[in-house]
Formats: C-alpha cells, structure tokens, sequence
C-alpha cells in the first residue's frame, strides 16, 4: 500500500482515516459538527473507501458502531463532535462497557489554547467518560495520533473487549505531520492479557467436571467472543453435562441441541434455575455472576463447587465465591480440558431436569389460545418466520425477556442485545448497525412501544441508507416490565407506566418506509412476508395483550429457586396476585 | 491491618484521575495515596493504604488497580517486610518559656524543630503512622496551631522482588496469575 513506502505529509485530519482504513474500516457511524469538522472535510476524499452514515443523534452512533461490532466481531467505529456531541455518546459508551463490545469512538475537543476555558461546545469528554469506557484518550499533539488510534483499537478488540474514547483537538486535526502507521507490536507494560491455563488448574478442573453428579455448564458472553462455541458443545457432548446461557451468552450454543437447557436467571427456564440450584459443580466459562444471574447471593446454588473461566481476573469472587478460578480465554481452557474429561452422560441428572422442564412447558402461555395477541406467540411467530435464523436485535424489556424465552437461536451473534446497562433505544439504531455487516441474514429488529420511542429518529437514518431491517414494534401500551413490578411489587399502581404511541403505520410513511399493523395471530406469518420481501426497512406493529407478565420471574433479591411461575390455569392475567412469601 | 499497596503507574495527564474514579465508582475507600516521580523518568510510584478489611473485596481492589491500563503493576505488601513512613509537618503556637517543654517531647519522638519564629515553632518528624499520630497527641498540650500530614509512603525490605520499574520480564510474570497468587487474594 502506498501509504507505507512513500512518505507523506497529511494533516491530523487526513490521518485519521488512514488509520481507519489501516484497521480495515469499511463504515463509521457518526455526526458531523464545529470541533470535528476538519476530520468530516477530509471524508471527502475517501469517498469510496469508507461508507459514513449520517445518523440522527450521537447516541444512535454509538448503538449503531456496538450492534455492528457485536454482529461482525471486528471494531465498531462511531465519530461526534465535541460537547453536547460527545456527552451523547456516553449511553453507547457505558452500553458497550457493560456489555464488553469493542468500539472506539472519535470526538472532536476545543482546539487546544481553548481547552479549560469554558469554551463554546467544550466538555471534559475524556474525563466524563472514564468510568464507562475501557481506556481514553485525549491527543494533544499530532505526532501521537497515529499510534495512539492503532492501541486504541488494539484494546478496544482484545482482552476482554470494550470501548475506548479517542478525543482530538480540532487544531490536531488541522496540524500536519508526515504520516506512517506504525508497524512495531504495541507496547503497553500495564496491559495484561492472560496465557494459557496451568498444568495445576487444569488437573483441578478435571478432578472436579469427573466426579460431579448433578454438573451444570454455563456459557456466557465470553464464549462467544472467544469463539468457543464447537468447544463448549464438544465439552457438553463429551462429558454429558447440559449447559445454561446467560442472556448474552445466547446463540453461543444451538437452542435445538438436547444438551442445551435454556437461559438462567430473572426470566430464565424454570427448569434451567432449579438445575442450578441443585447442582454439585458449576463450570461458569466467560460469564460474571450478575445479580439478574443469581437473585440472592446467600441462598445462590448452595452445594456447587464453583469453576469460573474468565478473562478479566477483577470478575473473580466480585459476587459469587469460586473454588477455582481461571485466568483465562474460554477457548484455550475448554481445548486444554476436554482431551483429560472423562466419556460421562449424566442420566439421572438429565431425567431429573426433564420433568421440571415438562412442567413448564405446561404452563406455557404459547399453547392456551388466548383471542388477544400476546407478545410471546409474535416472537414464536418470528422464530418461525425467519426460520429461526435471523439476527434478532432486541430493546429492553418484557420483549427482550420474551425473545431470550420464545426465540431459539441457532448460531453464535444472532441475538444482539443490550444486557448490563439495559439500555431503552438500544434495538433500532444497533440494528441499522447490524445491517452493515453485510450478513446474509435477515435483522429483525423487536422493540416495545417505550423503547421505540426512544430513538425512533433512527428511522430516518434507516430510510436514508434504505438498509434492509425489519422492526417489530411490540405494542401493549405500557412501559410493560416496569408495569409488571407495579403489578407485582407495587399494588397494581400503574405510576406513569401507560404510555401512547403515534400510529406507527403513518409514522411510518411519514418517514418513507413500509408500515403495517397485526392484530390477529394469523395475520403475523404474511405481515413478515410482505417485510422480507421490501427492499430498505420495514416496521409492523404487533398489538398486544397489555397485562401480560413475563415469566417464570425471580423477584429482584429473591432466591433463584423462588420463581413465580405461569399459573397453570392462565387466569385473567390482570387479576393474578403474586403470592407474598415469593417476594421477601 | 490496612491494607498497603505499591503500583507503578505511567505518569500520563489524567492518571490519577483513573485510580481515583475507580475507588469512587466500586465504593472502595482510600485512607491515603501519596504519589511521586520513581527511578524510571515516565514512571510514577504511588502507595495506596485502604481500610478495606475484607479479603475478597482487597482482591477486588488489586485486580481492579492492575486493570487500568495505566497501571503498570501493583504490589499488595500488607503483610511483607516494609518500611513504611509517614511525613508531617506540626506548626505551634508557644511562649519562649514552654519551648524546652517542646523541645523534650519532639526528641523523644525522633522528630525536629526546623522553624523558630516569634510565637510559634514548626516542627517535622518521618515516622511510622502510630509513631506520628503519639507525637501529635503529646504535643496537643500545647497550642497547635496546623497540622500538614503526608499518607503513608512504603518500601520493600531486601532486593527480592524490589518492585522496580518496567523489565519486560517482571511483566511478564504479572500477565499470568497462578492459582496461588489469585487463591492468596481471592480464597485467604
């Protein structure tokens, strides 16, 4: 490549996206404004070479650069300017963190001589956003900006990834300086990721996986991104042990495959939690114990030894106390262990768990023939649909929680969804940013009334760069989870949980896209068609029954074998009370 | 006993507000932090006392400090042979007839009278903690004007593990944690 025989002189600006190409950036998400405007002014000659979408606020960059990151695995990339434009991108940062997805986001600052002055669009951005993202960095001289952007994407990738923040001067950009990528390995003393497993921990962790009785495998996030899904299955397979999900850990393992249990926690199976309960051994690969994970710590799978593979050592005993913790990729673990397990299958194990599993399904509220639409059939209407093989982008909420429940997926990344943070607004624009993966999946894009509304200016955006995502709004005139604790822990006081919606339909023409409305379950499957087959994005809105709960449930502290389950008669589902000694 | 720790971290703008945003945002309290210039010219050395009692959160402290990028390595001496000093200054206000009374209780502890000035005298003592916080107790019978107090600086005895800056081989012996060393935070 030209750049790296000849030297050239190039200004802050221009080197910026030489380094973006350098790193194989194909799209940047982002907003143009005052103190970056050098950087978009020498966009113009990449034309061609990097695709920039216009979005319609900056936190819409930063959702659309993580949903392009957490579908493709390569670094998402979002650009602002400085002040307000910066301080917008602290939602998509903290989302990112939470949820380790590899972003780097460029900002513009005030040139330096004004940095301190209170000046016009100033914001301490670097110092804002310090606890929401991985590492930072404020370039005050042009001669640090191109190795500073190549370690900024080296630490957003690996390790365990996250979001780094890039602020540059609007005089840097406009400096100039001769120009070439650095090409030596990246020297960062402080920087630590870990090796391989040692002889004593893999010895340990054998010990333990042959000689549990009642073992449970739980793959989270981690295995996805170390690619450790054939392994994992290969582990369950092998040594006979059914393996758990987090939320994010979905789509790390195939739904369909008879070892996999399901999700855990909050809105897990029922089935999946009582195993954990029950358990004699957890092996926890690439997952944090989070308190949606375990509900109370105290009464938390009270007789399993604990294995917990993880990359990032601060994630050891911050909630759960392991017996053996490995500092360490899943994928190296799993292939260091699995030569040393022992042929096993867990009979007993899998029958005990099977007739609790039978008892939900029971319960399941797919099968009652209800006249009003429920969420839950939409989303095994989709599965269906899409043959169980689209990317599915998921907001917050009980539509979040129905998609883990209803929607099986199949492949590693088909399911992205704000999981930590739990952030509204997240679906449309990560979804737009999906897209630009240039998968040959399908996104769905399922979002709650609430949460559309949120970002629904992403609409334009979408219009704009006509990418082909299908929306579908779920709409049961509520702000429906937190509705659900109102109900629940609350006294049914509904405190400003109604929310009204425009008509989605002429919202959507307004905005030049193709809307519809279902009502009716048969309506679903063709309503989709008429979506897949429009080129550019579509939206239906599902309306939905709007007292239903999402269950099983654990109350929030409460012990994760406490579910309140579907009663089995699907009673008017307004007037179901919880039982109090569930809640605590 | 409080727990000590020694890191060496790269002395960039904003470094200190790293470590310091992290305590505030996992709620770990520090006692004190004292930071300066180390041997190595970019390298700054900084030891942290917390009163943090509980062993599973101290780990939690130590991996969570190594994390930061800036941080080069932490090394948690609580319990190793140290030096550990702390640095005051101790301003009080006299009449000339009490000065030998002062003068007494500062010999006693090791501390000296570095300024002498019509009515008041400033005095400086680098000591341990308990050796300080007893100098200030007996010269509380005087008028104590100020009281300026460093926190805790520490330093391994002997050259095992001296804790020095960047050879690349000390770090990579920090990239891997053995069972041991994770065990020793995490399961003590």
């Amino acid at each position: 490549m030209e750049y790296h025989t000849s030297k050239k002189v190039l200004t802050g600006a221009e080197i910026i996206w030489e380094c973006l190409l350098q790193e194989k950036v194909s799209v940047v998400f982002g907003y143009p404004g005052g103190a970056i405007l050098p950087a978009y002014d020498a966009l113009t000659k990449y034309k061609g070479r990097i695709h920039h979408v216009l979005t319609r606020h900056e936190q819409g960059a930063t959702h659309m650069a993580d949903g392009y990151a957490r579908a493709s695995g390569s670094v998402g990339v979002a650009m602002a300017t400085s002040g307000p434009g910066a301080t917008n991108m602290i939602t998509g940062l903290a989302t990112a963190m939470m949820d380790s997805s590899p972003i780097v986001c460029i900002t513009g600052q005030v040139p330096r001589p004004f940095i301190g002055t209170d000046a016009f669009q100033e914001t301490d951005i670097v110092g804002a956003a310090i606890p929401v993202t991985k590492h930072s960095y404020l370039i005050m001289d042009i001669s640090e900006l191109a190795a500073t952007i190549r370690e900024a994407f080296y630490i957003a990738r690996s390790g365990r990834p996250g979001p780094v923040l890039i602020d540059i001067p609007k005089d840097v950009q406009s400096d100039s300086i001769e120009f070439n990528y650095p090409e030596t390995t990246i020297d960062l003393p402080g920087y630590y990721l870990p090796k391989d497993p040692l002889e004593k921990q893999i010895q340990s962790a054998v010990e333990l996986i042959d000689n549990a009785k009642k073992p449970v495998i739980f793959a989270g996030h981690g295995v996805l991104l170390s690619g450790a899904s054939s392994e994992i299955i290969e582990l369950a397979e092998k040594s006979g042990i059914p393996i758990a999900t987090t939320l994010l850990g979905i789509g790390s393992v195939p739904d369909s495959h008879p070892l996999v249990l399901g999700m855990m926690g909050m809105h897990g199976q029922a089935w999946t939690n009582r195993a954990i309960q029950d358990a004699d051994l957890i092996i926890a690969c690439g997952m944090r114990f989070d308190d949606r994970v375990t509900g109370n710590l105290k009464t938390y799978s009270p007789n399993s030894k604990k294995i917990h593979v993880e990359i990032d050592a601060s994630e050891f005993n911050k909630n759960v106390r392991v017996d053996l913790p490995v500092h360490c990729d899943v994928k190296t673990f799993l292939n260091a262990i699995i030569p040393h397990i022992q042929q096993n299958n867990h009979r007993r194990w899998l029958e005990d768990i099977s007739v609790w599993q039978q008892d939900s399904q029971q319960r399941d509220i797919v099968n009652t023939g209800s006249p009003t639409l429920m969420g839950a059939q939409v989303i095994r209407k989709i599965w269906e649909g899409t043959k169980g093989d689209a990317i599915v982008v998921t907001d917050v909420g009980q539509h979040q929680m129905l998609e883990a429940q209803y929607y099986d997926h199949e492949k590693p990344r088909t399911l992205l969804t704000s999981g930590g943070l739990g952030t509204m607004g997240f679906s449309l624009p990560a979804g737009i940013g999906a897209s630009f993966y240039g998968s040959d999946k399908e996104v769905w894009i399922i979002v709650g009334d609430g949460s559309i509304q949120m970002t629904i200016t992403e609409l334009a955006t979408a219009v704009q760069e006509n990418v082909n995502i299908n929306i579908a709004i779920i709409n049961n005139g509520y702000l429906g989870m937190v509705r659900q604790w109102q109900q629940m822990f609350y006294g049914a006081r509904y405190a400003e949980t109604p929310i009204s919606s425009p008509d989605y339909v002429k919202i959507a023409e307004a905005y030049g896209l193709s809307g519809q409305r279902v009502i009716h379950i048969d309506e679903i499957l063709p309503a989709m068609k008429k979506a897949q087959q429009t080129n550019g994005p579509s939206l239906i809105e599902f309306v939905v029954e709007k007292h239903d709960m999402v269950y099983p449930m654990v109350p929030a502290g409460a012990d994760l074998h406490d579910m309140i389950q579907r009663p089995h008669n699907n009673k008017p589902l307004a007037q179901q009370k919880v039982k109090k000694e569930a809640l605590k | 006993m409080k727990q000590t720790l020694i890191t060496l971290v790269k002395d960039k703008p904003g470094v200190l507000n790293r470590i310091s945003s992290l305590f505030r945002r996992r709620n770990f309290n520090i006692e004190s932090l004292v930071v300066g210039r180390s041997e190595t010219p970019g390298i700054s050395r900084i030891t942290i006392v917390t009163n943090e009692t509980d062993s599973t959160k101290r780990g939690n402290i130590y991996f969570n400090l190594l994390k930061l990028i800036n941080v080069i390595s932490v090394r948690d001496v609580t319990t190793l042979p140290c030096i550990a000093r702390e640095y005051v200054l101790i301003k009080v206000h006299v009449d000339t007839d009490k000065l030998n009374d002062i003068n007494d209780v500062t010999k006693k502890f090791g501390a000296r009278i570095v300024d002498m000035g019509k009515g008041s005298v400033i005095i400086e003592a680098a000591e341990e903690e308990k050796v300080i916080t007893d100098l200030i107790k007996n010269l509380s019978q005087f008028n104590i004007a100020e009281i300026m107090r460093t926190g805790k600086i520490a330093m391994r005895r002997g050259v095992a593990e001296n804790n020095s800056c960047l050879s690349s081989n000390n770090n990579q012996e920090n990239a891997h944690w053995t069972v041991d060393q994770i065990n020793h935070y995490l399961n003590s």
